[in-house]
């Protein structure tokens, strides 16, 4: 109890205090967000602005042309491009700004490949331009001015077609009047000549030049540079992403509500379906519907919120669009509305059509998963804290004794010294690398936790050179930015310049960072940033990057320290080992860096229960690695809820068990021998089926398709699954509903798939697509459903770590579809470096089932790797009984194998083929 | 590796430089050789099925039971047989074979009951190394490199043994002396308490014969007290009536303005604070209605006017003067039994942890009994004249009843401190001190460990505490709860409750782990969950007879 409220100081002791629930006091509502409240006060209705025809420009790949705000005189540039892969890019700026407006770098992968656009008609008031491909045309409307994308005779997304494009140009301070009499200049040129009265109002506002919350006030030199910009997205009833919120998987109308919030934030015990911020924030939107599945991505790193409601088609839809398409009026439609605080709007709407087909223009423009080591998809432990070097040995020894596997134990901020981050507790962790030998000699690993807030310590070797490099983030004074954490007085190194993420990346060396060995990984927290005495727990807006406001590049602070971290680990090992580092803030293209968990859940029910809707929107925003704590973090579960979490955790992409420091120890096996058999046998099943997980996160890695993903993806016509959350497929083979109610008796499982079959992967049993299932459940129940048409590839020898199982052999589930064919994939590499990419040292192979014969054929002919692992067993669901199986190597060699054949349940087991997992083979069943 | 099953291993049992060779299938127990013959077909050993031999240890998982696949990690429920020459022989879950660990000397040292359950062990103590086999002979085809560390573990876990053995024998002679002491000890108390029995009756007596002589003292002092207050009171009435008399005439004359002898109804208005609705006027009709009807009173029919007026009559010479309170007689206080006010002896500890409650109640109503002569009240009231003094019979008969009070109540503080230690012994005696109170010495004990920061205090069946070493109050980690060991020995384990409570959390509470050792002290404390506690204690009265056991290899254990 003592340590972690009495030493801290009084703010902690403070936040500590303030209890049970989140004190929604403590975070901004719009109405409180002065720029969310002028923005939300807009209502739907004319445009101001209009198009200027006449400032047509068009490059190859470029459209622009000037827009101008009726009211105000105020000229934008609006640019348009048609990016490679069907997606549109609309970015709007001043054209004249006062001073350059902040864009958001180091997202894109790099500069999106452009695609040759043309103007195939225009006239006074419009223009159409041709997006290439299948009839796609973009029409534009110069007053009022909005954007139609058509494809064929239907509108598939409309933009300002509410008219609340709204971009507040920076100006010069009014309240001294003399003085912006005094630099006329500066002033945007249409500007003055135009009546000021519009101007005036506009202006005079409040919160435009200061703003206070609470007891602190933002300083606002810049005033008001807010951005805004709807759109309708005809024939749409469902939209999903925008994470991170503990709320629903489909976005909720938000007409009574607040807008979602985007703006990373560390929110004390988290309250449950509302749209307040969390964590992480990914501006990106997917629509989908039975016609189409679209996304927006609106690349802003300013605090952004999200308004959706529900319209009909007809409403929105006037002026020259209605020569182009018929429009049902009665069609259901969605409405999105995006405002940012500052920054340029920069939007990029990617048009599907498929779902799939999304996730892969999203990952062209952000980039894919990062390949994780194959043991960070095995099994975490985590607990705030490890209390010493000893603890840990006996923890790791405990799994040993319950033999439950394991492969990452974790520190968190207590084994520093003093919350000095890169440094160990010297009474409790005084040998750490005897600590981490340790844990190597059983193949397993550790993770240390390294936030970035840095205490203010003369004697601390990381703060002094942050320090005498002048890497910290200043405050509106110019001085280093200081504020609360952990330690105590911190400050927080600007992980926007990329000189301090050079060096920031070099502490990580085994040189550098003492104590520090191969086998350990890092966890970066409270990178919102965190900041217990800031405004809404987080850093001042006024707080200076450089140039550049904190306003501006706030939600992307937590993908920079990650991005940094994970540098340094590529680096330690000179760019051989893959890099694992967990993040808790994040934004659009962190995935790139490592997982991110849910943050500080609790041990309820719901809260199990919302970790697969959270986790699902983000993974259908390209972040794929993502867990929520087992057991939850604050408060103590019951063992029941404590299995089901474990049940469920292990069919999700990271899984870690953590747990707050004031609860009682929940070690798998302090629950008594049942639900230690229980947890165990979760845990198996996970490690079971790492080759399938690894296989899925390789395919992520290359292709952008989430892992976890929700049914509508894989069945985007069965309106059925648009709203479902509570079961999910993890890749499109395996069906998950875990029981997340306390004391269920069964579940109802909807399985998904006219004319298709499932099988329950633990009874083997048969059960028709296109119904909803009851499935009586025990303790011991997680219902899970393999596809029918699917081979997965599992090892069944389960050991004390993944590492152990790197060469045992692989047994294959062939869970035929009703045609009586399968197909799956395997892929084996090093497990760990970047080989598989850099030197091509990968297998990679397809098998089939069909026509009764089975085969395993190299999908990477030029890829090479050996592997010792082989094929154990081979387990056939659906399929007759054979007289004869016989396997046909790749020499040709041909030999007979044993089966067994089950008639009740169908199912055929081939004994040992005994064949190599990386070598071309047939079987043939007659 | 699609090759690896050796069907047959010669396995070398290096047994201190005598190779024994005995053929059997790699991973059996000489035990269960019997069952693995190459020439005849194997039969799982639960019976389930039976296969080729040439499927024993062929790297597929045939039996249900794991017991076609000794030696290779092919079935997730088979177990792998290691001879460990120079240590001993144990099972590691075939998972653990070819798995790259090899087997590393730890030696641990752990009375936890559940643990690795192969070797349930001596004295308590676990060795376990029943991860990984010391002789390698599980890692002999995952490339790794691992040395066979049998004779050294052998060696160690002898010396520990050895040393464990040590200071078990003379932990247990200690035992036996404690238990002898103990004995002795309980039999003293047990005796002492029979001999404080019998004493006590006695005193009962004494103390109920006693009360009898007071209560005879004080009926006759109670008479003659209350004679002599009745008396008094008689002669207070008596004075009060002719104080009344003498205001009455006095009022009358002064009500007289014309001297005629007669008040009249005018005379009586000019008074209007007699107004009987007090709506400030005296009128006719109630001044007449005061005097009874009639127009003038003389003064013996004033007397009958009198007790309607003189309650409020302001007298005219002193019309400010406030009228005179009456103090009712009864009032007046006398020596009586204060019941309200009930001082605790001095000598009462208030202690926090009221753990007997029940003593405290009879000391309550002991109280009662003890109580009445202690303090004489005061006289507070400064008009009322004081009570004449006692005549000297009857003062004689205070003084009588006094010395018997006196005398009762010294017999019955006498009753009270035997009965305090009868149960003060039998509440020790009443403790469970071990099978054979081995643990009764620990008894109002207090043992303490400094740490970097902390003093903890541990003072067995009493409670656990913890006090900053620089200054600041003591924390309750716990009071007594119960033994807590597993089954076979709740001996091991000390239970503390109910300490001081946790900030949003449970109440702190501490666990005391006792292992066997010639001292009796803390030899560590920590906190593993918040504000749960575990102290390490050595004690003799934990070391086990030594059983013969030849600490040395053994093959006979039992799966």
């Amino acid at each position: 109890m003592a340590a972690s409220c009495d030493s801290l100081l009084p703010l902690v002791l403070l936040l500590c205090l303030s209890a049970q629930a989140v004190d929604r006091s403590n975070f901004k509502t719009c109405d409180q967000s002065a720029f969310c409240k002028r923005q939300r006060e807009l209502k739907p209705g004319q445009s101001p602005y209009r198009a200027l025809l006449d400032t047509l420009e068009l490059s190859n790949s470029r459209l622009s042309l000037q827009l101008i705000n009726d009211n105000n005189k105020v000229r934008l540039l609006l640019e348009l491009y048609r990016l490679q892969g069907n997606m549109t890019r609309v970015k709007i700026n001043e054209l004249k700004p006062l001073k350059p407006r902040y864009e958001v770098p180091d997202v894109l992968l790099s500069d999106p490949i452009t695609e040759a656009l043309s103007v195939v008609a225009q006239d006074e008031n419009s223009l159409v331009v041709s997006l290439g491909g299948k009839d796609q045309r973009l029409i534009l409307s110069a007053q009022p001015f909005r954007l139609d994308i058509v494809e064929g005779s239907q509108v598939v997304m409309s933009l300002n077609s509410r008219g609340l494009l709204a971009f507040e140009h920076l100006r010069t301070r009014k309240d001294t009047k003399s003085e912006s009499e005094q630099a006329p200049g500066q002033e945007n040129v249409e500007q003055q000549t135009d009546e000021d009265g519009q101007i005036k109002e506009d202006d005079d506002k409040p919160g435009m030049w200061e703003e206070t919350f609470k007891s602190h006030t933002d300083s606002k030199p810049n005033g008001p540079t807010s951005i805004s910009l709807d759109f309708s997205l005809p024939g749409v009833e469902h939209v999903y992403g925008i994470p991170e919120h503990a709320d629903t998987l489909k976005l909720k109308n938000t007409d009574g509500s607040d807008p979602y919030r985007l703006y990373n934030l560390d929110v004390f015990q988290y309250e449950l379906h509302n749209p307040m911020a969390l964590y992480g924030a990914v501006p990106v939107l997917i629509s989908h519907s039975t016609d189409r599945t679209m996304g927006i991505f609106w690349l802003n790193a300013a605090e952004t919120w999200v308004d959706i409601s529900s319209n009909t088609a007809g409403k929105t839809m006037f002026g020259k669009i209605l020569d182009f398409v018929q429009v049902s009026s009665e069609a259901p439609q969605t409405d999105v509305r995006w405002m940012s605080e500052s920054g340029i709007i920069d939007v990029f709407i990617m048009l599907g059509p498929k779902p799939a087909d999304v996730f892969t223009q999203y990952a062209s423009l952000t980039g894919t998963q990062s390949f994780p080591p194959l043991s960070a998809l095995a099994y975490h432990q985590c607990r705030w804290n490890y209390n010493d070097q000893e603890d840990v040995k006996t923890v790791d020894q405990g799994f040993d004794e319950h033999d439950i596997p394991y492969d990452f134990i974790w520190l968190d901020i207590e084994h520093a010294d003093g919350k000095r981050y890169f440094t160990w507790d010297p009474s409790k962790f005084p040998q750490p690398k005897e600590m981490l030998q340790g844990l190597m000699d059983k193949r397993r690993k550790l993770v240390a936790i390294v936030d970035p807030h840095i205490k203010v310590d003369s004697g601390y070797k990381i703060h002094n050179e942050i320090r005498s490099k002048n890497f910290y983030v200043k405050n509106k004074d110019g001085g280093d930015y200081e504020g609360w954490c952990w330690p105590g007085n911190a400050g927080y190194p600007d992980f926007t310049n990329p000189e301090m993420r050079t060096w920031w990346a070099s502490q990580f060396a085994y040189d550098q960072y003492e104590g520090s060995m191969e086998n350990q990984y890092i966890w970066n927290d409270m990178n919102e940033p965190s900041v217990f005495n800031g405004p809404e727990v987080t850093m001042h807006k006024d707080a200076l990057h450089g140039v550049w406001e904190h306003r501006d590049v706030h939600n992307l602070y937590g993908l920079y320290v990650q991005k940094a971290t994970a540098d340094g680990l590529i680096q330690r090992s000179e760019g051989v080992q893959r890099p694992f580092v967990l993040t808790r803030a994040f934004f659009a293209g962190s995935q790139r860096y490592g997982a991110v968990w849910t943050g500080d859940n609790a041990a309820e029910w719901g809260h199990l229960k919302i970790s697969i809707p959270m986790c699902l929107s983000l993974g259908l925003v390209g972040i794929s690695f993502c867990g929520a704590d087992v057991g939850g973090f604050f408060k103590h579960p019951s063992a029941e809820l404590l299995v089901r979490w474990y049940q469920a955790g292990a069919y999700q992409p990271f899984f870690r068990a953590h747990a707050h420091i004031d609860t009682p120890r929940r070690e798998p096996w302090l629950f008594g021998p049942e639900n230690t058999a229980l947890i165990r046998e979760a845990i198996r099943q996970r490690y079971a089926l790492l080759p399938y997980w690894y296989q899925l996160f390789y395919n992520a890695h290359r292709t952008g398709q989430p892992v976890m993903r929700p049914l509508w993806v894989e069945y985007p016509d069965d309106f059925a699954t648009f709203s479902i959350e509570d079961e999910y497929l993890i890749g499109k083979d395996l069906l998950v509903h875990p029981v997340t109610d306390e004391g269920a008796t069964g579940v109802t499982a909807y399985l998904p798939g006219k004319g298709e079959v499932w099988y329950d992967v633990h009874t083997f049993q048969k059960h028709d697509g296109d119904q909803s299932l009851y499935i009586p459940v025990t303790m011991s129940s997680i219902p899970v459903f393999q596809r029918g048409g699917s081979i997965i590839c599992r090892k069944d020898r389960v050991r004390r770590s993944s590492s152990c199982m790197e060469n045992d052999p692989y047994t294959l589930y062939v869970a035929l579809g009703s045609q009586g064919s399968a197909e799956g994939e395997l892929y084996i590499d090093d497990f760990h470096t970047f080989s598989f990419e850099e030197a091509k040292q990968f297998v990679h192979r397809r098998l089939s089932f069909s026509a009764n014969t089975l085969s395993s054929r190299n999908l990477a002919p030029d890829s090479q790797f050996s592997t010792a692992s082989w094929i154990e067993k081979i387990v056939i669901f659906g399929g007759s009984q054979p007289s004869s199986a016989t396997l046909k190597s790749a020499d040709g060699t041909e030999s007979a194998l044993e089966f067994e054949f089950d008639s009740t349940l169908a199912v055929l087991t081939l004994r040992k083929p005994g064949v190599n997992a990386a070598a071309d083979w047939t079987i043939v069943l007659r | 590796m699609t090759c690896l099953h050796l069907l047959l291993t010669l396995v070398f049992a290096v047994s201190l430089g005598t190779p024994v060779e005995i053929q059997r299938p790699r991973g059996v127990p000489l035990t269960k050789k019997q069952f693995y013959e190459e020439s005849k077909p194997f039969t799982c050993l639960d019976g389930s099925r039976t296969i080729p031999f040439d499927r024993v240890n062929d790297d597929y998982c045939d039996c249900k039971d794991g017991s076609d696949e000794p030696g290779t990690a092919a079935c997730p429920n088979g177990s792998f047989h290691c001879t460990n020459a120079g240590y001993r022989p144990m099972f590691i879950p075939s998972s653990r074979i070819n798995d790259g660990i090899c087997g590393k000397m730890t030696l641990h040292l752990d009375i936890s009951p559940q643990q690795c359950s192969m070797h349930g062990m001596v004295l308590h103590l676990k060795f376990f190394l029943c991860t990984d086999c010391c002789d390698t002979t599980d890692e002999y085809n995952s490339g790794a490199k691992c040395e066979n560390t049998c004779k050294e573990l052998g060696r160690k876990e002898r010396e520990v043994l050895q040393k464990m053995a040590e200071i078990t024998k003379e932990g247990f002679l200690l035992k036996q002396q404690l238990i002898e002491e103990a004995k002795k000890g309980q039999q003293e108390k047990q005796s002492k308490v029979t001999d404080m029995q019998e004493n006590k009756k006695q005193l009962d007596e004494k103390v109920e014969a006693l009360r009898t002589v007071k209560e005879t003292a004080e009926q006759p002092e109670k008479e003659a007290k209350e004679r002599h207050l009745k008396a008094w009171e008689e002669q207070k009435a008596a004075i009060r009536l002719e104080k009344d008399k003498a205001k009455m005439a006095e009022t009358f004359l002064e009500l007289d303005d014309n001297a005629d002898g007669f008040v009249s109804v005018s005379e009586l208005q000019s008074h209007a604070e007699l107004d009987p609705d007090a709506d400030g006027t005296l009128t006719e009709i109630e001044a007449q209605g005061l005097m009874g009807g009639a127009e003038q009173v003389d003064t013996s029919t004033f007397e009958s006017v009198w007790p309607k007026i003189k309650d409020k009559y302001h007298s005219e010479s002193q019309a400010e003067e406030p009228a005179p309170v009456e103090t009712p007689p009864d009032e007046v206080k006398e020596p009586v039994v204060d019941n309200d006010s009930e001082p605790y002896p001095e000598d009462d500890i208030s202690e926090e942890e009221d753990e007997d409650d029940e003593d405290e109640d009879d000391y309550h109503e002991d109280d009662d009994k003890a109580q009445p002569t202690i303090k004489t009240p005061e006289k507070t009231h400064e008009d009322e004249e004081a009570m004449p003094p006692y005549d000297a019979d009857t003062q004689a008969l205070i003084d009588a009843a006094q010395k018997a009070r006196d005398d009762f109540e010294e017999a019955e503080k006498a009753l009270r401190e035997m009965d305090d230690q009868i149960r003060n012994i039998e509440k020790e005696l009443s403790f469970d001190f071990g099978p054979d109170a081995e643990f009764t010495y620990l008894y109002s004990q207090c043992y303490e460990l400094t740490t970097s920061e902390y003093i903890y205090r541990l003072c067995p069946f009493n409670r656990v505490s913890q006090k900053p070493k620089y200054g600041g109050s003591e924390t309750n980690l716990g009071t007594w709860g119960s033994w807590s060991g597993p089954e076979n020995n709740k001996y091991l384990l000390m239970k503390y409750e109910q300490g001081t409570g946790c900030w949003q959390g449970p109440n702190r509470s501490t666990t005391v782990k006792l292992t066997c050792g010639k001292e009796t002290v803390v030899t560590s404390t920590s906190e593993p969950s918040r504000c749960e506690y575990l102290m390490e204690f050595t004690t003799p009265a934990v070391c086990q007879e030594p059983a013969n056991i030849d600490p040395s290899p053994h093959d006979h254990v039992e799966l």
